[in-house]
């Protein structure tokens, strides 16, 4: 009951998802995928959603409580949270209400600075990694300072052909490393996945009994 | 102050909050990261409840009396059990439900990552171009392949899959800093034109 059910949807309903995924018939595409899998879907969708939410705001309400390090910025958290909560659930989505409002000028310019100061910490560990001197750090660098040259108008300047190199670079040994990654990628995956379908592997039912 | 003026000032102050963290960790990078966490999840909440549980589980039951989507709806309700130490177990039926879907990983991620990708690299090797990436697939594969030991000629062979993969991640890098560099100016062009230029 506690594990050999979900153990055994998982694996009957894999096994439909597989014949669904090699044949075309009307009761496999139409009323097990659309009609029922996808509908279904969404429906319970939203709940996994507030699993999230209750989650990380029970991390902070215990952050506060026991006035772990820097608890202080935990209000700031719920703050942020239950005036955009209320904004959009009261004022809606469109263009020109609160929550809109709070998106463009809040969220973004803060996501985007955030992801911006990144380009410092990886210029840092390019230093860093340049400092190791050895000979493959160096091919990296060399590759990606070519492939950033050639972006800007200050690569053509310095020599003409390196857009070309740069798009070399990309379109020879970039790709070929990518598809052999990818390659393996692509067999753990599915190894993976015929683990999960074969009931071998069962770590995404938790501990417990 | 003209309300765009305004706008301009609260997102300035964030950025600068959040590019406070170059000099070192301090309260206004603190008190900014946990409003971005706080303001994204009020986002999602409202964009979740918006675009899902209205359209899919709302509308559909209320609206044209779907009652059957009331069984999918106590199904997430079990998602919420996961806090309860005594009836956790509910929460892996939810789960099992939405990994059913795993099975349609198998043949589509032979065909995508592995048969499609296998058909670009096995083309008549007409070129110089086309040779060396064939000669660099196989070198990369092979040196993730641990079952025979990487010595000698051989070892010498896959070690030529780690100057690939040294060459694509360098690319990659390049690729992720110039991206991360247009985000900068994207931001430094903001506090330039639009905050300082309307202050003037």
């Amino acid at each position: 009951m506690k594990k050999t059910i979900p153990l055994f949807v998982v694996i009957f309903g894999g096994l439909i998802f597989v014949a669904y995924a090699f044949s075309p018939h009307k009761f496999l595409q139409d009323d097990f995928y659309n009609k029922f899998y996808v509908p279904w879907s969404y429906a319970a969708a939203p709940f996994a959603a507030l699993l999230g939410i209750i989650s990380l705001s029970m991390m902070h309400t215990s952050k506060i409580k026991r006035r772990a390090p820097k608890w202080q910025f935990s209000y700031f958290f719920f703050a942020g949270f239950i005036v955009t909560a209320l904004a959009g659930l009261i004022g809606g989505m469109q263009k020109g209400g609160l929550l809109m409002w709070m998106f463009e000028n809040m969220q973004m310019p803060m996501s985007a600075t955030m992801f911006s100061l990144l380009a410092f910490y990886m210029a840092s560990a390019a230093y860093k990694a340049f400092r190791a001197r050895s000979m493959e750090a160096t091919v990296l660098l060399v590759a990606a300072i070519v492939v950033m040259l050639a972006q800007v108008p200050l690569g053509v300047k310095i020599s003409k052909h390196l857009p070309s190199i740069s798009q070399w670079i990309l379109d020879v040994p970039n790709l070929a490393s990518k598809r052999g990654i990818g390659l393996g990628v692509g067999l753990g995956s599915v190894a993976t996945s015929l683990k999960i379908l074969l009931g071998i592997e069962r770590s995404y039912l938790g501990g417990g009994d | 102050m003209s309300f765009e003026l305004m706008s301009n000032l609260v997102g300035a102050f964030f950025t600068l909050c959040i590019f406070s963290f170059l000099y070192k960790d301090n309260p206004f990078y603190q008190m900014s990261e946990q409003l971005l966490v706080g303001i994204s999840l009020g986002y999602g909440l409202v964009f979740t409840y918006e675009r899902i549980f209205v359209p899919f589980l709302w509308q559909p039951i209320v609206l044209k009396h779907n009652f059957i989507l009331i069984f999918p709806a106590i199904l997430g309700t079990l998602y919420l059990f996961r806090f309860s130490r005594k009836l956790g177990w509910l929460s892996r039926y939810p789960i099992a439900f939405s990994m059913m879907s795993i099975g349609m990983g198998v043949p589509l991620g032979i065909h995508a990552s592995i048969l499609v990708q296998m058909r670009q690299g096995m083309v008549p090797l007409e070129t110089v171009n086309l040779f060396l990436i064939f000669l660099g697939t196989i070198a990369v594969l092979l040196y993730f392949f641990f079952s025979k030991a990487h010595s000698g000629s051989y070892g010498k062979f896959v070690n030529v899959g780690k100057w690939y993969m040294m060459i694509g991640f360098g690319a990659s890098f390049g690729l992720t800093v110039m991206a991360r560099i247009s985000l900068l100016i994207g931001r430094i062009q903001f506090l330039v034109n639009d905050v300082f230029g309307l202050l003037k």
